[in-house]
């Protein structure tokens, strides 16, 4: 079986610094992926060079398009990788401020993709836009409320479904659960397990919360100084560090 | 063409190498109808937001034989309306007149005619804001590449947020068409009444905007659609009135208010085609009243 997405080599420098050098991984369909490290570790680097907002100065990111078959990514025209980025793609930002447009009601925020992809007839629009919302756990009585009107965890839930509605292969997620409290964190991440399983979902997650990783993903890469430097099954990983720096990471989470 | 004598400026007020660069944009715009042509915008003895934009392409295309018209909000006895046919008839020699199907050229603020354009007629709109993605994008080198791709998605959730909070689509001026089935366009704040007159029109229609630095047109008998929903098609403004003074109930009109105590009026905005009806009106009823 092909991977849904490999990543061969991938470097991008700034100038002499490494923001990621060298990094490859593949991913299969339906699987998720942690990303952990410090920050300035080059976690968000190798996302945005992998999901088409950074280029990356070498390295190819191939991803196994439903007609097309593989392509790497970064050889497509621009037209074509930002029609991936709204179809096939997702991408979640830490900030729901920034994935989200403020001044346009939630309805128009989960319907944008679609009318971007020719969705025309309004009802048909707003019909999915509530099948959405109900699919994230939003009250879609509030549907025509700016999100502005919503909470934090209630921000990055609008955010995922107006990631979800083109029913993307692919989803990006950078610190999803950062700046949310406790309890609606675990609420997201529980709705994120069950919309991944029922989708069939692949993600790849940043995140410097090695709870999220444990909760979500089935495998992990630790990334330090822009390099790779462990990466395995989640459990195996968390369970048996080999690595002195993932050692460190791992004991110095407060446990409970 | 040499100096205007007496007045120490060139013919048409700008000179001969800033027309030429003009006449250059607008060639491309023509070429490419819908695309915003970018051009350097000159300093022009009004202000901005009054039609610096218009008036240089108008001093582009105008030459000693045409005939000019000048309206403003479809009147053309208004200030802004006044004083700009008065500075090409000082700069230009040019021969002026309120009748639309006398004009050559028309420059307008806000409107289009009542009367129908013929071929050979220009068009040159005065556009305070030329980018219809403006509010909805702020990054210009995002705009550039939308248009470059034709994204154009976003333009609906402007119309979807109208249909949510209002029940139909509000936006009632400057509102978004797409030209020859490519660029999405503004048609400068003239009200959605008008929309319709610039499909297959058979005049040229050029638009100006001095600020922001654009030009762009729609050469003749080019397709213009106004964007809509399959389920909230676009429609146009209507009146349970008539005008007061012609009695035209098929043009549009301008609610007047008349005193203090709730009176009312409503008159076409296009003062040529109303006294040309009423003209019309009153010379039939002499003729009856002779026979």
């Amino acid at each position: 079986m092909t991977a849904l997405l490999r990543v061969e080599g991938l470097s991008r420098y700034y100038g002499a610094r490494a923001g990621c050098e060298c990094v490859s991984f593949e991913l299969d369909e339906g699987e998720i992926l942690a990303v952990v490290g410090e920050s300035g570790s080059g976690k968000t680097t190798l996302l945005d060079c992998v999901s088409g907002r950074n280029k990356p100065d070498s390295g190819t990111v191939v991803f196994n398009t439903r007609i097309d078959g593989p392509l790497d990514v970064w050889r497509l025209s621009e037209a074509a990788r930002r029609m991936l980025a709204r179809t096939d793609w997702g991408y979640v930002h830490q900030s729901p401020r920034e994935g989200l447009r403020l001044d346009a009601s939630a309805g128009a925020n989960v319907g944008e993709r679609l009318m971007a992809l020719g969705a025309r007839h309004y009802g048909r629009i707003r019909a999915e836009a509530v099948g959405w919302m109900d699919a994230v756990e939003l009250d879609s009585a509030r549907i025509d409320e700016l999100p502005t009107a919503f909470s934090g965890g209630m921000q990055q839930r609008l955010q995922i479904a107006r990631n979800l509605v083109t029913r993307p292969r692919l989803v990006f997620m950078d610190e999803p659960t950062a700046g949310l409290d406790v309890s609606v964190q675990a609420r997201l991440l529980d709705l994120l397990r069950g919309l991944a399983g029922e989708l069939g979902l692949a993600a790849i997650i940043v995140t410097h919360d090695l709870a999220v990783a444990r909760l979500l993903a089935q495998r992990m890469i630790v990334m330090r100084g822009g390099g790779v430097v462990e990466s395995g099954l989640t459990d195996q990983v968390l369970d048996d560090p080999q690595h002195p720096y993932t050692q460190l990471l791992v004991s110095s989470v407060l446990q409970a | 063409m040499s100096a205007i004598s007496g007045t120490g400026y060139n013919y048409a007020y700008l000179d001969e190498q800033t027309k030429r660069m003009i006449r250059r944009a607008i060639l491309k715009a023509v070429a490419i109808p819908g695309y915003q042509v970018p051009f350097g915008s000159r300093e022009m003895p009004l202000p901005y937001g009054w039609g610096t934009g218009g008036i240089q392409v108008t001093a582009a295309l105008i030459g000693p034989d045409d005939v000019l018209k000048v309206i403003d909000q479809g009147s053309d006895d208004t200030t802004n309306a006044v004083s700009i046919r008065r500075f090409f008839a000082r700069t230009a020699n040019v021969a002026t007149t309120e009748r639309t199907r006398e004009a050559t050229l028309i420059q307008t603020r806000h409107r289009i005619p009542e009367t129908p354009l013929a071929p050979g007629q220009i068009l040159v709109y005065q556009v305070p804001i030329p980018e219809p993605l403006r509010w909805l994008e702020p990054r210009e080198t995002e705009t550039r590449t939308m248009h470059a791709l034709r994204e154009y998605g976003l333009m609906h959730t402007r119309l979807y947020e109208d249909i949510a909070r209002h029940g139909r689509i509000a936006t009632s001026y400057d509102y978004p068409v797409v030209v020859n089935g490519r660029y999405l366009m503004r048609p400068s704040p003239i009200p959605k009444f008008d929309n319709p007159k610039m499909h297959m029109s058979p005049a040229l229609q050029i638009f100006g905007a001095g600020r922001e630095k654009r030009i762009y047109a729609v050469p003749p008998h080019t397709r213009v659609e106004s964007l809509d929903f399959e389920d909230h098609p676009f429609e146009v403004q209507k009146w349970n009135e008539s005008c007061a003074l012609c009695g035209a109930h098929d043009t549009f009109l301008d609610e007047i208010v008349m005193d203090d105590r709730g009176g009312r009026m409503h008159v076409c905005s296009d003062t040529d085609h109303c006294t040309t009806r009423q003209a019309r009106a009153s010379a039939a009823e002499t003729l009856e009243a002779r026979a």
